[in-house]
């Protein structure tokens, strides 16, 4: 095991070269949602347990399925609404399970990455080999569902091995979701050497993080999601900065916490110099427009 | 396959694993179809109403000395015996609480659904006396807050709790409950087969939807209610330690977009999950009193049971590939 997992080196927050984003934008938003698809009884990872309960775990799994049977279109027509195209974090077996939802998000040209193919099923213990075949398989998928690889990936459950990140960019794939080290892009190393980037995601902001893990209140979320804002979009003067709310149709499209997430959508996208985007489209216009500038002063090692 | 990363400290899993036999259309199991909210026939409430309003009430016993067996529910003794701590605030729901949360029901115009712990009534006949007087609609929940129904439990041993449970709350209320609800939601891979065997019509421990669907069994199908899990009395103030007037609040924004929802897509129902316990304490009893204030205020709610809810919903799934859906 490592002491550090290698992808990026230090580089300080300050004097970094400035960032613009299209039409002069401060900062770039995007809406992650994660459609997932959790399996009622999937084999055991010696590593760590699907579920907390004897099967069948009712709780946590009926919760899940809440997510794809109602809470889906509650947050697409928040989509809608305010002109946001998510880009999904998908259990690329729902292609399988559940073909109307890809159907209706391909439609709306929403962007499709990767997330694994089951939500229960665990990077851990796979060789190398395993893990590179799970993980073409699901770009495989998405090709098939909405003709196009996908470009970025969030391993599924979080859960990682060392070379995760280096498999995905051998693939082809172009960002990762998976560090949460900054509030821009940055540069990543990968052992084929390619150009690689990570995109800001957000744990912080991430509801199921916030509901499950931090316990937080519906409409305190909603306030947290608008202080972010206010602060990225204050620095973006500076130079340009990512804000992802990534979400989870079975927490945030719950009858009592979607207000709290519209009010948030309404203040963001009610500001004029918000770049209202994909991660795609922020990875491929960082890879275009910054990504050489910002290697070259990462590797000048400048004073902070 | 290639060689195990030299450094992974993870034992490792074989092929199996990238094994995916339950992938096909639909769900992963064969208890009910796959099908999405906004793709069903819209329902209409008695009278054109629009959001219909469980209030459902759990009335828990929790064993000083439980057997933790299959598994340990949520809000039993978590203390070196005798927890005393536990088992008395808990029992404090059935001596007080209660009493209060009925008084508040009363003064809201409320008609509560009662989730009863079958052992609760053998214990305190006086308040089984109350709620058989009340006529309230009442849901079997097992015998105790010790007697989870989840996978490792034996099926002869279920089918007869579970015939002991509805058999003594038969006897207390002269009625045979029609719905259950399993403690802590769990069940086993036989429990919604021999709760329909037993002669249960609908169970409310799938939270996966905001509105019945059909719920297969060997014996039959099921009508699935959703009572929700996601704020819960116990859930929001205990378990996430949110405070009374935040779960009073998601109540009532539970209740807007679901009339608000129900405007445009036909019924809905808003599940108020209540435990005498949790809500019954004096300094959370004015947060009850405002919610059901507020979500009884609004037009278009119709205050039902769950049983009553069932019924009409069921009235209304006259087309076979609706009601398979």
């Amino acid at each position: 095991m490592k002491d550090d997992p290698g992808y990026y080196d230090y580089w300080p927050y300050s004097n970094r070269p400035k960032i613009t984003w299209p039409n002069g934008a401060k900062l770039a938003f995007w809406v992650a949602p994660n459609i997932e698809f959790y399996e009622l009884n999937p084999p055991k990872n010696p590593s760590r347990a699907a579920w907390p309960h004897p099967y069948p775990a009712v709780p946590g799994y009926s919760i899940r399925d809440y997510g794809n049977r109602v809470g889906h279109m509650r947050q697409m027509k928040l989509l809608d609404k305010y002109a946001i195209r998510g880009s999904i974090s998908l259990s690329t077996a729902l292609c399988t399970h559940h073909p109307e939802i890809i159907e209706m998000c391909r439609e709306r040209d929403w962007e499709f990455f990767t997330h694994g193919i089951y939500n229960t099923r665990y990077t851990y213990g796979m060789t190398e080999a395993q893990e590179r075949a799970m993980i073409l398989e699901s770009m495989e998928t998405i090709e098939r569902a909405v003709g196009k690889l996908p470009a970025g990936y969030l391993a599924p459950a979080l859960s990682h091995s060392e070379v995760t990140i280096d498999l995905f960019a051998e693939l082809g794939g172009t960002y990762t979701c998976d560090l949460f080290h900054d509030d821009q892009p940055t540069p990543v190393h990968v052992r084929s050497g390619r150009r690689f980037v990570s995109v800001p995601y957000s744990l912080e902001l991430n509801d199921t993080i916030v509901y499950v893990v931090n316990k937080i209140e519906p409409r305190r979320y909603g306030r947290m999601i608008k202080d972010s804002f206010d602060r990225l979009y204050a620095e973006g003067s500076t130079s340009g900065t990512v804000m992802c709310i990534p979400t989870h149709n079975y927490q945030v499209s719950c009858p009592h916490r979607l207000s709290a997430f519209e009010e948030a959508l309404e203040y963001i996208t009610g500001h004029p110099d918000v770049w209202v985007t994909t991660g795609r489209e922020i990875a491929d216009y960082y890879l275009a427009h910054h990504y050489d500038a910002a290697l070259a002063d990462i590797k000048s090692g400048r004073k902070a | 396959m290639s060689t195990q990363s030299v450094t992974s400290p993870h034992p490792p899993v074989d092929d199996g694993y990238l094994d995916y036999p339950a992938r096909r259309y639909g769900m992963d199991h064969d208890r009910y179809a796959w099908s999405m909210l906004t793709d069903r026939k819209p329902v209409v409430w008695p009278d054109g109403k629009k959001l219909a309003v469980w209030v459902n009430l759990s009335l828990e016993h929790f064993p000083l000395n439980p057997s933790g067996k299959p598994v340990k529910l949520p809000g039993g003794m978590s203390m070196p015996y005798p927890d005393l701590r536990h088992y008395t605030l808990r029992d404090y729901g059935n001596r007080v609480g209660v009493y209060r949360l009925l008084e508040a029901f009363d003064k809201a115009g409320v008609r509560p659904t009662l989730a009863i712990n079958a052992l609760l009534v053998e214990r305190y006949p006086q308040l089984a006396g109350l709620i058989r007087e009340r006529s309230n609609d009442v849901i079997a929940h097992s015998w105790s807050m010790d007697t989870a129904h989840a996978g490792g439990l034996d099926e002869v041993a279920e089918a007869e709790l579970i015939k002991r449970s509805i058999d003594t709350l038969t006897k207390a209320f002269g009625k045979t409950p029609s719905g259950w609800l399993s403690p802590g939601k769990l069940e086993s891979p036989n429990t919604p087969d021999l709760i329909k065997a037993a002669g249960i019509e609908y169970f409310c421990d799938w939270v996966n939807d905001d509105m019945p669907y059909v719920f297969q069994t060997k014996h039959g199908d099921l009508t699935a209610m959703p009572l929700s899990t996601e704020f819960e009395d116990r859930f929001v103030v205990v378990d996430n330690f949110q405070s009374e007037q935040s779960w009073a609040e998601q109540v009532m924004d539970a209740c807007d977009l679901l009339l608000a929802e129900a405007n445009e897509q036909g019924g809905r129902i808003l599940s108020i999950p209540l435990h005498a316990w949790v809500m019954g304490q004096p300094h959370r009893i004015k947060h009850v009193e405002a919610a059901l204030a507020y979500v009884m205020s609004k037009p278009g709610v119709w205050n039902a049971s769950a049983g009553e809810i069932c019924a009409a919903w069921r009235g209304q799934q006259t087309d076979d590939a609706n009601i398979n859906a």
